[in-house]
C-alpha cells in the first residue's frame, strides 16, 4: 500500500512521468508505422460500413421487393426513415436488423448476371441478387463470425490454458497431447465434415471452426503461465497463503492475458477467412444470404465469360474477392504493426 | 537425439487414434440410415440397406462401430470410397503422387523465392527492394486462397487460354490410361518422361502451372516476412559485428556469418509450410479441377464419405507430425546448440 502512494505521488510531482495514452511509447511507435496507419483506416472503414449497412443501402430498400422493409414496420414511402437518425427505423436497423434484411434482393431470377444499371450499382450476380447490398451487408456477416470464433475459441482457450499452465503433471500432459491432435488435424476438410453433419447454416460453420480455435490459444497462454508463474511475486502471493484459484485470476492471468486478448483479436481477419473459404465451397449461409464467400461462389459459373469476351461478367467476380482481399489486408496490415510495437526486442 | 525421434514416433499411434475416434464421434450425429449411406453401392443394396445396417453394426454403439473399423483397417481394408467410387486405397495410390509432385514442385520454388527475397530485404533495409517486398508480401499473404486461385484462372485459363484445368489434356487423358503407357512411379512428370513421351510431360506441366503459382505466391509470402525479420535479428549479435572486425568482406560476412545463422527458423517454418501445402491443395485442388489428394478429401467431405475422410484424416496427421519431426530433427544438426534431452 505505502509503495504504490508513494510511486503515485512520485508521478504527480514530476510532470514528465504522466503521459497521455496518445503518447505513449508504444502509439508513438505505432504512429510511425505507415502500413499500420493504412490497415487501421481500412478497418475503421469496413466497421462504419458494417454499423451503417441499413442507411447506406437504402436506395436498394426502396427500390427492390424485399421483406427487410416489412419486418422493419415501414412503408416503401417511409423507406427513408432508415436515414433519419430522429426515426426508430434508424436505431433498428442499426442495433437490431431483422433477420431478412440479410437476404440479397434480387432483380428477377435470371441464372444470367446483369451488368450495372441504374437499379444495381455495381451489377447482378447469378440468381439477380444485387452485388452492392450484398457487399455492403456482408461485412456484418464477415465481423459477427469473426467475431463469435474468436471470442468463443478465446474463451475456451484461456480456462483451458490456465488449468493446463497452472497445475501441470498428468492434466497438463493430456491436454497438451489433445492440442497436438487437433494440430494434425487437417482442419478444412474436418471443418467441412461438420458443417455437412450439422447441415449447411452460417451457424453450423461458425460451430464447426470454433471446435479448432481454441487449441492455439491455450497452448499460447500455458506458456506464457509457464513464464510468469517462475516470476518472483508469484512466489510473495504465494509465501502470503493465496491459494491456487486466487493465485491463477489474481496474480497470474491478468499478467499474461494481455498480449492473448490482442494476438487474438487480430486473428478476426484469418477467421473470416476460413468462413469465406467454407462459404465458397458450398457450405456457408444459405443461398441469398448477404457473404462475400457464397458470393465468390456464386460467381464459380460466369467467371469465364463468353465465347470471344472472356471479362464479359468481370463485375460478379471482381466486386466480392476485392472485398475480401481488401478486409483481410486491413487486419494483416494493422496486425503486423501491433505484432510490431508488442514485441519487446525491436 | 535417437530419444527425441522415438518419443515423436510414440505420438504417432495418439494421433491416429484421437483423429479416427474423433471422426466417428462425429458420425454419431447422424442416424444409422445415413451412416450406411456410405457403403451403398447399388440400387439392390440400396433397397436392402437394412441388412447394411445390421452386417457393419450401424445401429450398435460408437464402441461397436470404431470397433468393426479398426478390425477392417487391420486387415489392410480402408473402405470403399463413395466420392471416386473405387476402393479408398485405390484413390489414394493414384492421387497421393499427383498431390506429392504438386506439394514438391510448390516446396522448392517456395523456399528459394522466400530466402532470396527476404534476405535482399533485409540486407537493403528500407531500400526499394524491401519496400517492394514488403508490400507485395503481405498482400499475398492477404490473399485468400480461393481468390487467387480464380483470378488465375479467369486470366490465365479464361482470358488467354495459356494453360488447362485437370490434369491433362482429354486427348492425353484417354493415352494414358492405355496399358502402353506404363506407370513406373504415379508420379506423371516422371512417367511421362520415362515412356518417352515429351508431349505428355509439357501437357503435364501445363496444367500445374497455375496451381503452382497459386501455392508458391501464397506460400512464400510467410516465408519472406520471417526471413526478413530473421536476419535483421541475427545481423545485429555481437559475432555478425567481430566477424566485420576482422576485417572480413561485407559480403562474406552476410553470406557466410549471417545467412546461415537466419535461416535455422525457416527450417521449423518448412514444417509449418508442409501442413500450409496440406490445406492449400483442398482449395487450390478444387478450382482448377486436379485430380489430387486435396480435391478428393473435399469431395469426400460434402458426400460424408466417411472411409475416404477417415483414411484422408489419417494420413494428413501422419505426414504433419512427421514433417514437424524432420524439421526439428534438421534444426538440431544445424544448429549444435539445440540439443533435445
Amino acid at each position: 500500500m505505502d509503495i504504490s502512494s508513494q510511486s503515485v505521488s512520485a508521478q504527480l510531482a514530476n510532470p514528465k512521468v504522466k503521459k497521455t495514452w496518445w503518447q505513449s511509447k508504444a502509439m508513438r511507435r505505432f504512429r510511425r508505422n505507415p502500413l499500420g496507419i493504412v490497415g487501421f483506416v481500412i478497418l475503421v472503414g469496413f466497421i462504419f460500413i458494417s454499423l451503417f449497412a441499413g442507411p447506406l443501402t437504402s436506395n436498394q430498400l426502396v427500390n427492390y421487393r424485399n421483406n427487410c422493409v416489412r419486418d422493419l414496420g415501414l412503408s416503401r414511402s417511409t423507406v427513408t426513415d432508415v436515414q433519419n437518425p430522429l426515426k426508430m427505423a434508424f436505431w433498428r436497423i442499426i442495433f437490431a436488423p431483422p433477420n431478412s434484411c440479410f437476404n440479397m434482393p434480387r432483380d428477377g431470377f435470371s441464372e444470367v448476371p446483369k451488368p450495372p444499371s441504374e437499379l444495381s450499382i455495381l451489377g447482378t450476380t447469378s440468381g439477380g441478387y444485387d452485388i452492392y447490398y450484398g457487399l455492403i451487408w456482408g461485412a456484418r456477416t464477415a465481423f459477427y463470425g469473426g467475431i463469435i470464433v474468436t471470442g468463443f475459441g478465446l474463451l475456451v482457450g484461456i480456462i483451458i490454458g490456465s488449468i493446463s499452465g497452472y497445475f501441470g503433471g498428468w492434466i497438463d500432459t493430456l491436454i497438451m497431447r489433445i492440442i497436438d491432435v487437433i494440430f494434425a488435424i487437417p482442419g478444412l476438410v474436418l471443418s467441412m465434415v461438420i458443417v455437412t453433419i450439422l447441415g449447411q447454416s452460417l451457424r453450423n460453420v461458425i460451430i464447426a471452426l470454433s471446435i479448432f480455435a481454441w487449441a492455439g490459444y491455450a497452448r499460447f497462454l500455458r506458456g506464457e503461465i509457464l513464464r510468469v508463474r517462475e516470476l518472483d511475486f508469484v512466489d510473495g502471493a504465494k509465501a502470503l497463503g493465496a491459494r491456487s484459484p486466487r493465485l491463477i485470476f489474481r496474480h497470474v492471468l491478468p499478467n499474461s492475458i494481455g498480449s492473448l486478448i490482442i494476438l487474438a483479436s487480430l486473428d478476426i481477419g484469418t477467421i473470416v477467412l476460413s468462413v469465406a473459404a467454407l462459404s465458397f465451397l458450398g457450405l456457408g449461409a444459405p443461398a441469398g444470404y448477404a457473404d462475400w464467400g457464397q458470393m465468390v461462389n456464386f460467381a464459380r459459373g460466369w467467371m469465364l465469360g463468353l465465347p470471344g469476351q472472356p471479362f464479359a461478367y468481370w463485375y460478379v467476380i471482381f466486386w466480392p474477392s476485392f472485398i475480401i482481399v481488401l478486409f483481410v489486408l486491413g487486419w494483416n496490415l494493422l496486425g503486423d504493426a501491433v505484432r510490431d510495437v508488442l514485441d519487446v526486442r525491436s | 537425439m535417437f530419444v527425441f525421434i522415438v518419443r515423436r514416433l510414440l505420438f504417432l499411434p495418439v494421433v491416429f487414434f484421437g483423429v479416427t475416434l474423433f471422426i466417428i464421434l462425429l458420425m454419431q450425429f447422424l442416424s444409422p440410415t445415413q451412416r450406411a449411406a456410405t457403403y451403398v453401392r447399388s440400387e439392390a443394396q440400396l433397397r436392402n440397406i437394412d441388412a447394411i445396417i445390421e452386417q457393419y453394426g450401424l445401429n450398435k454403439g460408437p464402441h461397436v462401430q470404431y470397433w468393426n473399423w479398426l478390425k477392417q483397417v487391420g486387415q489392410g481394408n480402408w473402405g470403399f470410397s463413395k466420392a471416386t467410387g473405387e476402393p479408398v486405397w485405390a484413390s489414394f495410390k493414384r492421387r497421393f503422387p499427383a498431390t506429392l509432385e504438386l506439394a514438391i514442385l510448390s516446396f522448392i520454388p517456395t523456399m528459394l523465392l522466400g530466402v532470396w527475397l527476404g534476405s535482399a530485404s533485409a540486407l537493403n533495409r528500407d531500400g526499394f527492394i524491401d519496400q517492394v517486398s514488403r508490400i507485395t508480401s503481405i498482400f499475398f499473404w492477404s490473399l485468400p486462397v480461393f481468390v487467387l486461385a480464380i483470378w488465375l484462372l479467369v486470366i490465365f485459363y479464361g482470358g488467354l487460354g495459356w494453360f488447362g484445368l485437370g490434369q491433362v489434356t482429354t486427348a492425353h487423358s484417354l493415352e494414358i490410361i492405355k496399358p502402353e503407357f506404363q506407370r513406373y512411379t504415379g508420379f506423371m512428370t516422371i512417367d511421362s518422361l520415362l515412356n518417352i513421351r515429351f508431349d505428355i510431360f509439357l501437357d503435364v506441366i501445363n496444367h500445374m502451372v497455375l496451381p503452382i503459382v497459386t501455392l508458391v505466391a501464397i506460400q512464400s509470402a510467410q516465408i519472406v516476412r520471417i526471413m526478413r525479420s530473421s536476419l535483421l535479428d541475427t545481423l545485429t549479435q555481437d559475432f555478425v559485428r567481430t566477424a566485420r572486425a576482422k576485417g572480413l568482406a561485407e559480403s562474406i560476412v552476410n553470406r557466410k556469418h549471417a545467412l546461415r545463422n537466419a535461416i535455422i527458423p525457416i527450417i521449423t517454418l518448412g514444417g509449418f509450410t508442409i501442413v500450409g501445402l496440406l490445406n492449400g491443395v483442398v482449395i487450390t485442388e478444387t478450382v482448377f479441377a486436379y485430380p489430387g489428394m486435396g480435391k478428393w478429401l473435399a469431395d469426400a467431405a460434402v458426400q460424408l464419405d466417411t472411409a475416404s475422410v477417415m483414411a484422408g484424416a489419417v494420413f494428413t496427421g501422419i505426414l504433419v507430425v512427421l514433417a514437424n519431426m524432420l524439421a526439428d530433427v534438421l534444426y538440431a544438426v544445424i544448429d549444435p546448440r539445440i540439443r533435445y534431452n
